[in-house]
């Protein structure tokens, strides 16, 4: 599945369309502790958390994460909606809890 | 090393927003000289890490990376107050971060273990009171 296919399900709020849709989802990935993200998450993952800041763009980027999804309702502040946008980075919102998010994309895969 | 590309930045002290900035232009001028997207990802991870250290415990500092056809050299130095266990800080899970670092999703003990874990060579050189400066090589 391609993040433009995620994106086309209609699940999920649009934050940051990125620049790179065609890319393939390969794995999922939850974690909310950036250190540990930085340390774990996949390259090509849908990586799912609550924390959104400035950080987690940075952490997105760096680990080659195919997408961001913020579950729980979490949100971007405007500063960090920016940033997604400059530097291309997915990011997809949703009220739906990490689990169900999680299992959702997974299914998809 | 006469060969050598050599980068340099300076770290600002106290500003998480900007944290991140030297190793994402590490990252996409890596990528543009065909560095491979395994080992792009490992200089950049270690890098990451170290900057955000030095945003956190240290006031900033200075990162300079050098890049041959056969390493990645990464050396990061700071003037911050040491790290007086180093064993210790090695450790996963043991932080000395504070609670506001931790609320931003950091401090969760696991930067000098990712650093280690994404290098082929480290080597931490502190003096309490003094600074620290970390060296880590990326083989290509």
């Amino acid at each position: 599945m391609t993040v433009k296919d995620l994106m086309d399900t209609g699940k999920f709020q649009v934050v940051s369309p990125g620049d790179d849709t065609e890319r393939v989802i390969e794995k999922v990935f939850c974690c909310d502790l950036l250190s540990v993200a930085m340390g774990r998450a996949p390259s090509g993952c849908a990586w799912v958390t609550v924390m959104g800041n400035m950080n987690t763009l940075a952490v997105a980027s760096l680990t080659d994460a195919a997408c961001v999804i913020l579950a729980e309702g979490a949100a971007l502040d405007e500063v960090a909606e920016k940033k997604a946008a400059q530097q291309g980075i997915t990011v997809l919102a949703t009220e739906e809890p990490i689990f169900e998010t999680a299992m959702g994309i997974y299914q998809s895969l | 090393m006469e060969d050598a590309i050599v980068l340099t930045y300076e770290v600002s002290p106290d500003d998480f927003t900007r944290a991140g900035e030297a190793s994402s232009d590490v990252k996409s001028k890596l990528k543009q000289m065909g560095v491979s997207p395994e080992a792009v990802r490992k200089v950049a991870i270690a890098m990451y890490e170290g900057e955000i250290n030095m945003v956190i415990h240290a006031k900033g500092g200075e990162i300079t990376v050098s890049i041959t056809p056969e390493q990645i050299t990464m050396v990061l130095a700071d003037v911050g107050p040491g790290i007086p266990d180093v064993e210790l800080a090695m450790k996963a899970g043991y932080s000395t971060a504070p609670d506001e670092i931790r609320s931003l999703g950091f401090g969760a003990g696991m930067g000098l273990p990712n650093m280690k874990k994404y290098t082929d060579e480290m080597n931490i050189d502190t003096t309490v009171g003094v600074g620290t400066t970390i060296t880590m090589v990326v083989k290509l």
